[in-house]
Order: structure tokens, then sequence, then C-alpha cells
């Protein structure tokens, strides 16, 4: 999991002088008594790739959408480059969409598709032919200009999608599920695709996802949405690394989650006894929480060593055999069951063609560094 | 497998064919009062006598002509104001609810349930001089006289449109039912009003959906008898009052069923051509 952290090298979001490009201002929307986005503040800077992740029905689309003006917020405002953006109609915002069923117009070519947008602004006819040659050129279709939506493929219709949105040189695009009718394969190409298109031109992206690993390889920042709710915002290793809550932790990538309590909370470290891990569990830096409170500690499978041979120390140690092995090529992932019937998942990649082989059922020893485990409290 | 060809076969052809027989027979004093078209002759000779008369007959005068022409006119004129009505109302029923949608149709079939009859009956009740309309008009002190609306080219077309109107909704919802309404976003997010975005989108899109619902009205209004008979007064000359007029009163079934013929071959360029749209529709190419 590649986090390239997409086009954009400083962090504006750092500097609370920074002027942000999109401002969400304590946007709700309701549809009915169904609350499908609570609340939520957002500031997206220029050059951002910006993806808002979460599962379906999170409210991620619907706040896509009211970007687009294609929904009204019920209460909240949006600013886009400082402009107030109630009541400004689809047509007339700086923005351009590309939609998730990519919404090519079947009755026009690939090239009368890319064009419409420029026809519509009455740009010249000499500009429109270079522009719409300019833009299939970059997403690599010249040579499919004159075909219709229907005699092409998912991946090449989704290029024509991103041309006809690119193509009026919007300062924000609105990605809904850009990648989610592709191909495994294709996705990954396209994600960096996608990245350096962006990198070349400048735009202003949000991607919408539910895809972790979508969001992960293009964004320059998450923001991870639950029941409507922005539950966390940062970059991808600031998401992985130091998420906020279990419900981020077990969303984004996957986690081993031990329940315990604080029996040792000190500035620099706290002890955790856990009755699911049948231990305890040292973590090397503070938290916040109440004294005898219940909290998680998330450790990471990729983070968890595996031996045959005990390791030093009582600590982050535990025992277990080993239920079931999946060979995914580059690394094996092993679930290996506690004494305490908690099965923890572990990743190990293949280093070696010739490693010494772990099998089924054999009784292995689990052990994290101290700095491993993230610690929440809700 | 051969069902629908013997069916075919007994309830088209072969009419047609007695039709196409009569239609080059001449006039007689007999039952049925028409020539014979194949005699033995004398030496057992068998003698086919095609009688071309009939049909040099109606273009030699000139009601028949003049009621073909009209007949298209009022059918055309029809569908115009069909489609005017009928594509906001398809529109409507395909963005409706899909609860209320099916209400929506119910209420476009229903007139179906009772005979077309009895529904231009109504139509006279409603426009007659001391009808329902005239009544109202006049207790609302609108108007001080009853309008003369009944046996006049209004009230014809107001009974074609009102009666055939379903038959252009049905086939034009169906089409916009498919339609994607992600497309109208997506134009207006490049730029489209709403009004340009249905005329850029919608509009060709169901262009299949308009000329199908418009043949379906166009084709039989052309040959429609009992509306502009009950409606329309004496002038709403048709070519199926001049059918039925041929036949019945002149009893001169060979002129009648020359009529018939002439008029099959004016429409089937737009059976034809309905048939292909209706192809088309099914393969879903646009």
């Amino acid at each position: 999991m590649a986090a390239t952290g997409g086009a954009i090298k400083a962090q504006p979001w750092k500097d609370p002088a920074a002027r942000p490009y999109v401002q969400i201002d304590r946007v709700c929307k309701s549809f009915g008594d169904f609350k499908a986005v609570d609340d939520v503040s957002l500031k997206i800077y220029k050059g951002e790739i910006f993806c808002l992740l979460g599962a379906s029905g999170c409210g991620k689309t619907t706040l896509l959408r009211m970007l687009g003006g294609f929904e009204t917020p019920t209460s909240g405002k949006i600013f886009i480059d400082g402009e107030d953006m109630t009541g400004v109609p689809p047509y007339e915002r700086p923005v351009n969409m590309m939609f998730q069923s990519y919404a090519l117009f079947p009755h026009m070519t690939v090239e009368q598709n890319v064009a419409f947008g420029l026809k519509q602004d009455r740009v010249p006819k000499q500009e429109i032919r270079e522009r719409v040659g300019a833009m299939l050129d970059l997403v690599k279709l010249g040579s499919f200009a004159k075909r219709k939506p229907q005699q092409l493929s998912g991946g090449q219709r989704q290029r024509v999608a991103l041309a006809r949105s690119l193509v009026k040189r919007p300062k924000l695009l609105l990605l809904d599920e850009p990648l989610g009718a592709l191909d495994k394969k294709l996705r990954e190409h396209t994600q960096f695709e996608l990245v350096s298109i962006q990198d070349t031109l400048g735009v202003t992206f949000v991607v919408v996802t539910h895809d972790q690993e979508e969001a992960m390889t293009l964004a320059s920042r998450i923001g991870v949405m639950n029941h409507g709710e922005i539950v966390q915002a940062g970059t991808p290793s600031e998401i992985y690394e130091f998420p906020s809550s279990k419900f981020v932790a077990d969303f984004v990538g996957s986690v081993n989650m031990f329940e315990g309590k604080l029996i040792e909370d000190e500035p620099e470290y706290v002890r955790i006894g856990s009755e699911e891990l049948g231990g305890t569990i040292y973590v090397s830096h503070g938290i916040s929480a109440p004294p005898e409170a219940v909290v998680w500690a998330a450790v990471r499978p990729e983070k968890i060593f595996m031996s045959t041979a005990a390791p030093e120390g009582s600590d982050n140690v535990v025992r277990g055999a080993v239920q079931d092995i999946a060979y995914l090529g580059d690394l094996s992932i092993y679930l290996v069951k506690l004494p305490t019937g908690k099965v923890v998942r572990v990743t190990q990649p293949n280093t070696s063609r010739h490693a010494e082989a772990i099998g089924w059922d054999q009784q292995v020893y689990l052990s994290w560094d101290a700095s491993s485990p993230v610690v929440v409290t809700r | 497998m051969a069902l629908p060809y013997v069916w075919l076969l007994l309830f088209f052809v072969v009419p047609f064919v007695i039709v196409l027989k009569i239609s080059f027979a001449d006039v007689d004093l007999a039952i049925p009062p028409y020539t014979p078209l194949l005699e033995w002759g004398a030496k057992h000779a068998l003698t086919i006598k095609l009688n071309f008369d009939n049909y040099a007959f109606l273009f030699t005068d000139s009601l028949y002509l003049h009621a073909f022409a009209n007949s298209v006119k009022v059918a055309f004129i029809s569908t115009v104001f069909c489609l005017l009505i009928g594509y906001p109302m398809a529109y409507g029923i395909a963005r409706a609810a899909p609860n209320v949608r099916n209400v929506l149709l119910l209420l476009v079939i229903l007139p179906f349930w009772t005979s077309l009859l009895l529904r231009v009956y109504a139509w006279i009740g409603l426009m007659k001089a001391n009808g329902v309309i005239n009544n109202i008009l006049m207790s609302l002190g609108l108007i001080h006289e009853p309008l003369t609306m009944l046996y006049t080219p209004f009230a014809m077309y107001v009974g074609i449109v009102y009666s055939y109107l379903p038959f252009l909704i049905l086939p034009l919802y169906s089409n916009l039912e498919k339609m994607d309404w992600q497309l109208l976003e997506a134009a207006q997010d490049l730029g489209c009003r709403p009004w340009q975005a249905f005329y850029k989108i919608t509009l060709p899109l169901s262009r299949n959906g308009i000329l199908a619902g418009s043949m379906l009205v166009f084709i039989p209004a052309t040959g429609e008898f009992v509306i502009p008979a009950l409606l329309g007064g004496p002038n709403a000359l048709m070519i199926g009052r001049v059918l039925w007029d041929e036949f019945f009163a002149n009893r001169a079934w060979p002129v009648a069923s020359a009529v018939a013929i002439l008029m099959l071959i004016l429409l089937v360029p737009f059976m034809m051509w309905y048939q292909s749209v209706q192809a088309r529709e099914s393969a879903g190419t646009r």
C-alpha cells in the first residue's frame, strides 16, 4: 500500500495563513428524517487530491453532489474560491464532475462528448478542435474520436468521461468513484495516470471512493466518513498509522483490535491489560484517557512478528496456534488463534523463496514493538 | 411456429385479397353487388376481367383526393397536438416516483376500460349547446350565449386527440423510462441550463419514442371514421367517412374497395417507418 501523497508536496493545511480553495462550513443535508451529511466542515486547498472515503451510504456522494450543485445543503455553506455557492446552479459553478456511471451522451461520438461543454460556452470552433484533440491525446484516445460510447471498453469510457470533465479547465474536479467500474490491473494503472494528469494540469480534485487502497494511492489527504460525519481527516499515513478511532483503524487497512483497561498510565508510556489478548500491552507513548477507562489497542498485521522461539520480555508477547494461511505471492496472511479464542491476523512478506515454513496448527509466538500499537478510546 | 402465419393468412391476407379483388370489379345488381372477376367463357376458357375504372374514377372526382388530403391533414394536426400534450405527460410519468408512476400509468390506460363510442358520446354531452361546459361558463357569467363547439373541426380535434393520446403516451413513456437522468446532470455540469439540457439530450434520445408514438396516432387517425362522424359535423370530410358512404349509402363496393386499397398504399410507408423505428428501439441503439 504505497502512499504516494498525491501531487502536492507542500502541506498547506498545516499553514494557518493559507487560503482554502474549497471551504465547507458546517454543512448538513437531510432527506426527510435521514441525515445524509451531518455538520461537516472541511478545508480543501489548491492542487490537492482530497479523497472522501467511506462505506456506501455514509454521505460521501451527497457531499460531493452538494459541491457540484446537484443537492442543496439543508444548512451550512459551501465556498469555492472564496465565493458563496448557495443558490448557484451547477451550470454556473467553476466545477466539473466525473460521474460514477460516466454519464456519456450515447447519441454523440467521443469527440462530440468532449466538445459538448466547450460548445455550450461558445468557444470558437478552431479552439474547440484543438482543445478536444489535445485532451483526447492526453487520455490516449485520439484514434477513438469518431466512436460512440457504446463501442468503447469500460476503461476507455472512463477516460472519455475524464477528458470531458477536464476539457473546460475547471479549477475543481469532482470524481465520483472514478475507478469503480474498472478491473484491478486497469484500476492501478489509471490511479497513477490520474495523479500525473492532476499534476500536469494543477487542478484540485475531490474524489469519492469506498476503496481505501484507491484513496491511499490517490490522495494528498483523506477524509474518512461515517454516518454523515467526517470522523478523521489527514494524510494517508496519518490515517493509517494514527487512526483516531476504532472505526478508522478498522476501515482503513486491516487491524487487530484488543480491548483492555489501562493498568499503568504514565506520560511516557502506558500498560494495558487485555483479557481478549490474555496478556499485557506496553505502549511507548502516553495517551489521554481517564484511569480505568476501556481502551482499544490496534496493531496492524504487518507490524506483528511471528516466531517459533519465545522472544524476550513479557509485554507485547502472546502465544497461539496457526489456524489458517493464505499465500498471496508477495506476502502471506496467517490467522493465529490465541488461547483466549481471539484470532489474530499477521502478514509476513515472502522475502525468501525457501523461507522456513510455518505450517498449519503450529504453535507460534506473536510479538510487536512498543511503538506499534495505536491506542484509541472510542 | 406456423400458427402466426395461419393467423395472418386467415385474418389479413385473405380479407386483403378479397378487397383487392373487389376493387378491380364492376358494380352489378347482384348479391354481392359486383361482377365476378373470373369467368368461364363460352369456349371453356378462363377470362379475367380487371376493371381499373374504379381507380381512375378516384382521380377524376376531386372529392376523393380532397378527402385523402383532408384525412392526412387532420391526422397530422391531431398528432402534433397529441405530442404537445402527451410529451409532458409521458415525461412527468417517467420522472415520477415509482409508486406514483404506476397510478399515473393506470390513469392513462383507464379510459380503455370503457367503449370508445361511450366516451365520444360523453364529449357530446360536454360540448353541446346546453352541455356541461356551456352551462358552467354561462353560470359563471363568462359568456352570455352558448358557444358552438359540437359539430365543428374543434370538437373533432378534441375527440381525436383525446382518444389517441394514450397511444402516444405509452410508447414515449417506455422510451423515457429507460433514460439515464444522470445525463441531464452531466449536461448541466458542462454548462447547460435545464431547458438546453432537455433540448440537447432528452429530446434526441427520445426520438424513437416520439416517432413510434406519433405513428401510432397518425396511422389510425388517418382512417378514423367514428369520431369525425359523431363530433365533426357535415363538413368533416375524411376518407373513412367516404369509405362508409360508398359502401353503405351508394352500395358501390368496388369504388369503396379502391378507396381502401389506396388508403393502405398511402399508409404503408408510415407503417414501414414505424416498424424500423420499433426495431431500432428494441435493439437499444439510438
